[in-house]
């Protein structure tokens, strides 16, 4: 990690944030805390590991929010045609479904040539507003008990008596994020992924197959839309078509804080995990500090706003270099 | 003749007549499967819901032009609609005169300018991406909002602001003749000014206008600006269709103003598209939900049609654009 890259300057400002916030509250290091920290953000972080695959392939994808919705009320009525299903049906059945829309997509915007965020919104538009007319707006409470049940995977009773826990959304996240960061990192295609992102023609012309990028790309992300939607529901223990409306754009903001580029080529894992986990620590710590539940999204939008602002401000500590001249043009001779 | 048919499009833009046609198609289509649709009361309500939407879409477009996007359009409108609610509430509410409300406008027009500047300085001055800097102007809005109405709605608002609502001129209703003149004004500031030409240049390559001298840092600055005061005016009219003001009006229209916009054939990349082909593409929008809801679809099924509408276009686009006897003489 380079010192002047936007993820080490994240860190930076997430370890000074935990450690004032620890300071100035004293739950915010506790055990309860940091759990409940995880929990809730794991739906997230697994859209987040899914969206940075399809920003590094220089895409963008609107849809994947509601395509997780339309995965859980799809699932629902093939669990009810299984025969209940278990924790394994579950998974294939939100996973495959999850890549099929994800494919919808990856074929759209490949077979017609269309840039991915027309698509995206094109799908966006027309996943919610059938989703919508099919269920009427109806919440599905009848759920499978496996479903629902609540398991953890971890579970700890303080000498106060306050029981912590992490629950399965937290392990199944881990898993997403760590064969995320297998793929792009790890393999060939994650390699292909990059050049694809950084530039489509040049990476065409090297060998890699155009088709198989956005196909891999667009399919994870359906994959992992997917599966944060069988996890959600296991959280809220219920199926809501419109309850997942609007969070793509939170979602996007946070892995392209963490220094995913639009436009494609660049992101890592790690920084994905730290913008993620900027906007929920900003917020906890909002909420421990005693500030109004109402002021929250405008202080986040700000610090947004301020975070982007200044990770395109150069912090040189050796020497002041000029913005906007590509690299080397400029610079002197080394000796 | 064919002349004066290439002046035409040029000026209208290539993708305004097969748009028409299929406009006309669509009409003509409604009006047989509907005795409802072909009727005076079915125009008028037409003409009464769509300006919102298209004023909107006038704050996404040259942003689109120039390269970027706002997505911070709907919030806009809405924070902006609070600075006029405000306004009218402290001057009497109700009993309020023109000049509480001439007051409130210009209240409102300088808030949806400023949220506008900020975000035109941040995109332009540090090099952010423009979808990331509305995005998080977006959310700050929002939760500006949310923070000042705590939820709620503002109502009680004089009845002059119920003429630029519900009001109507001729038998026009006066919404439409908002839109209509935004919509010129629109066409002459990117065809005719030295602010329009820039916007274009920007957006086909920012690097290369640069260097000819364009001040793209204040184009952008200016653009986004003028993005602000249509979104606020969008809010104005808001207020007014609504007759109270609460911040989450509109919040679905946000990517419609965008598939407008595509629909319109503006190029995602920006630097190319027409403002006459988008006026176009929203009258078609309006006129499939209008059309669908008289035959007993629900919005949800119009917002469906619009998505597989977008995708049916730019396939037909990308076929237009691939098959050798359809293209004439096509620069890109």
């Amino acid at each position: 990690m380079r010192l002047n890259s936007i993820e080490s300057r994240l860190l930076v400002v997430l370890v000074l944030m935990i450690f004032g916030l620890s300071l100035a509250s004293d739950q915010f290091l506790t055990l309860g805390n940091l759990t409940s920290l995880l929990n809730n953000n794991a739906v997230n972080l697994i859209w987040a590991v899914g969206l940075l695959v399809v920003l590094i392939a220089g895409g963008i994808d609107i849809s994947f929010a509601v395509a997780a919705s339309v995965v859980q009320y799809v699932a629902v009525f093939c669990f009810q045609a299984l025969g209940g299903g278990n924790w394994l049906i579950g998974f294939i059945v939100c996973g495959g479904l999850g890549i099929v829309l994800g494919l919808v997509n990856a074929v759209l915007i490949h077979g017609f040539r269309i840039i991915s965020i027309v698509i995206t919104i094109a799908t966006f538009n027309a996943y919610f507003g059938l989703l919508m007319f099919f269920s009427k707006g109806r919440f599905i409470y009848n759920l499978p008990d496996w479903w629902t049940d609540r398991i953890f995977i971890f579970e700890h009773q303080s000498a106060t008596g306050t029981w912590s826990e992490l629950n399965l959304a937290v392990a199944v996240m881990v898993v997403c994020v760590a064969a995320t960061a297998f793929l792009i990192r790890y393999t060939n295609i994650g390699r292909q992924l990059y050049a694809f992102g950084d530039n489509p023609e040049g990476a065409r012309r090297a060998g890699v197959n155009i088709t198989v990028m956005q196909c891999v790309a667009f399919g994870w992300m359906g994959l992992m839309a997917g599966i944060a939607g069988l996890m959600q529901v296991n959280i809220v223990k219920e199926v809501v078509p419109n309850a997942l409306y609007g969070r793509e754009l939170d979602v996007l903001a946070a892995v392209v804080l963490g220094g995913a580029r639009l436009g494609g080529g660049r992101g890592t894992v790690l920084g994905c995990i730290l913008g993620v986990m900027f906007v929920a620590i900003t917020q906890n710590g909002l909420n421990l500090l005693g500030v109004s539940p109402f002021a929250f999204q405008m202080i986040i939008g700000a610090a947004i706003l301020i975070a982007i602002s200044s990770s395109n401000v150069p912090v040189e500590l050796k020497r002041f270099r000029w913005r906007g001249i590509s690299p080397g043009s400029f610079r002197r001779a080394d000796p | 003749m064919k002349g004066a048919y290439r002046r035409l499009q040029s000026e209208v833009g290539s993708e305004s007549l097969p748009l028409l046609a299929f406009l006309l198609i669509m009409v003509v289509a409604f009006s047989m499967a509907t005795p409802r649709f072909l009727t005076t009361a079915n125009f008028s309500s037409m003409a009464f819901q769509l300006p919102v939407l298209g004023l909107l879409t006038l704050a996404m477009l040259v942003p689109i032009l120039s390269g970027g996007l706002n997505l911070a359009v709907i919030f806009t409108a809405n924070i902006s609609g609070l600075a006029l609610a405000w306004t009218l509430i402290k001057f009497g509410g109700p009993d309020g005169g023109t000049m509480a409300l001439i007051f409130g406008m210009a209240a409102a027009i300088a808030v949806g300018a400023a949220s506008g500047w900020v975000m035109g300085l941040v995109i332009a001055y540090t090099g952010a991406h423009p979808i990331l800097v509305s995005l998080a102007m977006m959310i700050f809005l929002r939760g500006l909002g949310e923070f000042l109405t705590r939820g709620g709605d503002i109502s009680g608002f004089p009845d002059q602001l119920n003429i630029i609502g519900h009001g109507g001129v001729l038998g026009i209703p006066v919404p439409m003749i908002i839109f209509c003149a935004a919509a010129i004004v629109w066409h002459v500031m990117l065809r005719r000014t030295r602010h329009g030409f820039a916007v274009y240049m920007v957006g086909s390559n920012i690097e290369a206008s640069e260097y000819s001298g364009i001040h793209t840092k204040r184009t952008i600055t200016v653009l986004y600006t003028i993005s602000g005061v249509i979104c606020a005016a969008a809010g104005i009219m808001m207020a007014a269709r609504f007759n109270s003001v609460r911040v989450g009006h509109g919040e679905a229209f946000l990517l419609v103003t965008v598939l407008a916009c595509f629909l319109g054939g503006i190029d995602p990349f920006g630097g190319f598209g027409k403002v006459l082909p988008v006026f176009v593409a929203l009258i078609i929008l309006q006129v499939l939900s209008s059309g669908l809801n008289l035959l007993g679809a629900n919005q949800h099924l119009s917002t469906a049609v619009w998505g597989l509408f977008l995708i049916g276009v730019m396939a037909a686009r990308w076929i237009a654009g691939n098959l050798p006897f359809l293209q004439r003489g096509k620069i890109h």
